[in-house]
């Protein structure tokens, strides 16, 4: 790949160096709160609702979300805001309303814990080694990610970006434990929304105005006004049928991949079980809804401008619609996963660029930080002192947590370098552990409800699930069926959903549910109604009431859909 | 801003809100000046005419002033198990 050497000056450098002050100082300051393995795993449970919010929006709008997200808007346009309407908003609601109160209310750790507790040690082991695996591996990615871009953007060399990347996010970590990466998650969501904000305006400013984007995109030559209205959005869903199109985009990826995601994965979850109640452990997705459906209007915006407005993308854009993108990419020499980059070159002074490019290193930062400080939990409680040092005093198993820190970092370095050189190869792991999520949402939502499921069908459902859609996967890849765009991620999604359910029923009715009596806090019939109220605090007014905020978020998404569609 | 026959004490430096609220203003601060002194007709036809830093500096000053004021309108009350003993 070429350089895009961005022309920072000394002015750009000081209010980086200002913003890594910031964050080491976040660490070092949390650090005066840790004194016992809670404190420093889940922030002893005591941050407010908005802090836990903005941490669990920011824990997902890592590097990944942003440069690929504003690549999908500079290739189709609106559709890709259902990654976050569809995709990200409905799901985030659900864990709020109905399953926030399971995981808070039993006062277990972390998601794999819930699982032990439900479907005993078969489940739990499944689940908290491929959760670990998983997160060490995305952690590397995205450290890779970030290596690339200060690479890049600074000419730093790749190895020298890999391992100062990795010390900051180590110190903060280590010092200040979960406190200092949520802190620093919400610190980076402000110096994001100020870098993107900014760059959509003047974006916007160049091509005329939203008009003039309207104008320009429809008039492209390529997709057309197609582009201006996220449904059908046959292009991004693959199916050119539009009936098709948008019932693959509600089940495929409203439903079956976004609530398998959001619901179950530790990395987010975590966020809302720092939170000082459960009141405030279900507003945390509920109120995270919102900058979550107006975040596309600076992510996938600009990369809708950038496509239009930078001449080597609309170049690239061109020659790959009407030859491929390889051929597109050697003669232009930028991608889509450009865009942003391209932006902020094209438009940005020196100055606002200083604080893009902090919030892009903090962006990726804070995915790896988010990915270690899942880890270390899942490692201490669920695979540590569960399964190979039990019944120790706290101290030892803080002491393990900042130990799996330190080794999650120095593990994570390694798999970025093998990331650097085996591209295809992650791209196929991280498909992989995707499909680890949909048979556990299943699971998940059988076992809360369905007090009589046994905990063999815990296993049998998640292992016969996750192979289900491996073997999905595999079939479309040799070829044995075709199916385009995000077609056979949806398929293989979907058939690891069924598989899992009906397996977990048959299983069930051959074995020997748990006593109702181990029940309590785990399952829906079982648990009284005041387990899952705060005990000693009055009933919040109705605009801190979940369900009702809820039902607001709901509309408000419903209304960007009908408006934007 | 307790008073000392409760048992709490505020978070103070450390409320993230301070945090949030001083480096938003440092930012805003280097911004504006960045943006009345050095604004250049390179930059102009960069944003469009805008001062982009100017109007991004002034936009970031409020924001801070917003997380100052909400931190010292509602400090965060913490229980203090160990005056309490």
């Amino acid at each position: 790949m070429d350089d895009i050497r961005l022309d920072a000056q000394w002015i750009d450098y000081l209010l980086i160096a200002i913003y890594f002050v910031f964050v080491l100082g976040i660490g070092w300051f949390a650090k005066r709160g840790i004194s016992s393995s809670i404190e420093f795993l889940l922030s002893g449970r005591s941050l407010p609702a908005w802090v836990t919010a903005l941490a669990f929006v920011s824990a997902n709008l890592g590097a990944v979300e942003i440069m690929g997200m504003s690549a999908t808007g500079a290739q189709y346009g609106m559709p890709t805001m259902h990654y976050f309407w569809i995709g990200a908003v409905p799901a985030m609601l659900f864990l709020g309303v109905v399953m926030m109160p399971f995981y808070y209310g039993s006062k277990v750790r972390s998601v794999p814990e819930f699982m032990r507790r439900r479907f005993g040690t078969g489940a739990h082991l499944v689940n908290a080694l491929s959760f670990a695996i998983a997160q060490i591996l995305i952690a590397g990615v995205n450290l890779f990610l970030l290596g690339t871009i200060v690479n890049r953007l600074l000419g730093w060399p790749l190895w020298l970006a890999l391992v100062v990347a990795a010390a900051i996010v180590l110190s903060y970590i280590t010092l200040g434990g979960l406190t200092a990466a949520i802190y620093n998650e919400v610190l980076q969501f402000f110096v994001i929304v100020a870098a993107l904000l900014p760059l959509t305006i003047i974006g916007l400013n160049r091509v005329g105005g939203w008009d003039g984007l309207v104008e320009r995109v429809s008039n492209d030559g390529m997709l057309g006004a197609e582009q201006l209205s996220s449904w059908p959005g046959e292009q991004l869903s693959g199916f050119s049928n539009p009936v098709l199109s948008v019932i693959g985009i509600v089940f495929g990826l409203g439903f079956v991949l976004s609530f398998g995601y959001w619901t179950t994965n530790f990395v987010e979850v975590q966020r809302a079980m720092a939170s000082k109640s459960i009141n405030a452990a279900r507003l945390t997705p509920i109120l995270g809804a919102f900058p979550k459906m107006l975040i596309p209007f600076i992510v996938v915006v600009p990369g809708m401008i950038a496509a239009v407005l930078v001449t080597q993308l609309t170049q690239f854009k061109q020659i790959s619609m009407t030859v491929d993108e390889a051929t597109a990419q050697a003669q232009t020499g930028v991608t889509y996963n450009d865009a942003l980059l391209l932006l902020m070159r094209e438009v940005l002074p020196n100055g606002l660029l200083g604080i893009a490019i902090a919030g892009l290193l903090a962006a990726f930062m804070a995915g790896m930080a988010a990915n270690i400080s899942a880890f270390n939990t899942v490692f201490s409680y669920d695979l540590w002192q569960q399964y190979v040092v039990k019944d120790r005093e706290d101290d030892y198993y803080l002491k393990v947590g900042r130990y799996a820190t330190v080794g999650a970092c120095v593990v994570a370095i390694f798999t970025a370098l093998i990331a650097g050189n085996f591209s295809n190869l992650m791209d196929y792991l991280q498909t992989l552990f995707g499909f680890f999520n949909a048979p556990l949402f299943a699971t998940f939502i059988l076992g809360m409800f369905w007090k009589r499921m046994t905990a063999t069908a815990g296993w049998v459902g998640l292992v016969g699930g996750t192979l289900s859609a491996v073997a999905v996967f595999i079939l479309s890849e040799t070829g044995v069926f075709d199916l385009p765009g995000q077609g056979a991620a949806f398929l293989a999604a979907s058939t690891a959903f069924v598989v899992d359910i009906v397996l977990s029923v048959i299983v069930t009715y051959q074995t020997t549910p748990k006593p109702a009596a181990e029940l309590r806090g785990l399952v829906y019939s079982e648990t009284p109604k005041a387990d899952f109220a705060d005990a000693n605090e009055p009933t919040p007014p109705i605009w801190k009431r979940p369900v009702p905020v809820a039902g607001v978020a709901l509309v408000l998404v419903i209304i960007l859909n009908v408006t934007f569609g | 801003m307790s008073t000392p026959n409760e048992l709490t004490k505020t978070a103070g430096a450390f409320d993230i809100r301070n945090v949030i609220g001083a480096l938003l203003g440092i930012f805003g601060i280097i911004l504006a000046l960045v943006g009345i002194i050095g604004f250049t007709p390179d930059e102009a036809a960069r944003t469009g005419g805008i001062d982009a830093n100017l109007w991004t500096g002034i936009g970031l000053i409020l924001t801070a002033a917003v997380f100052f004021i909400w931190a010292r309108m509602r400090p965060i009350r913490i229980v203090d198990e160990d005056a309490g003993e």
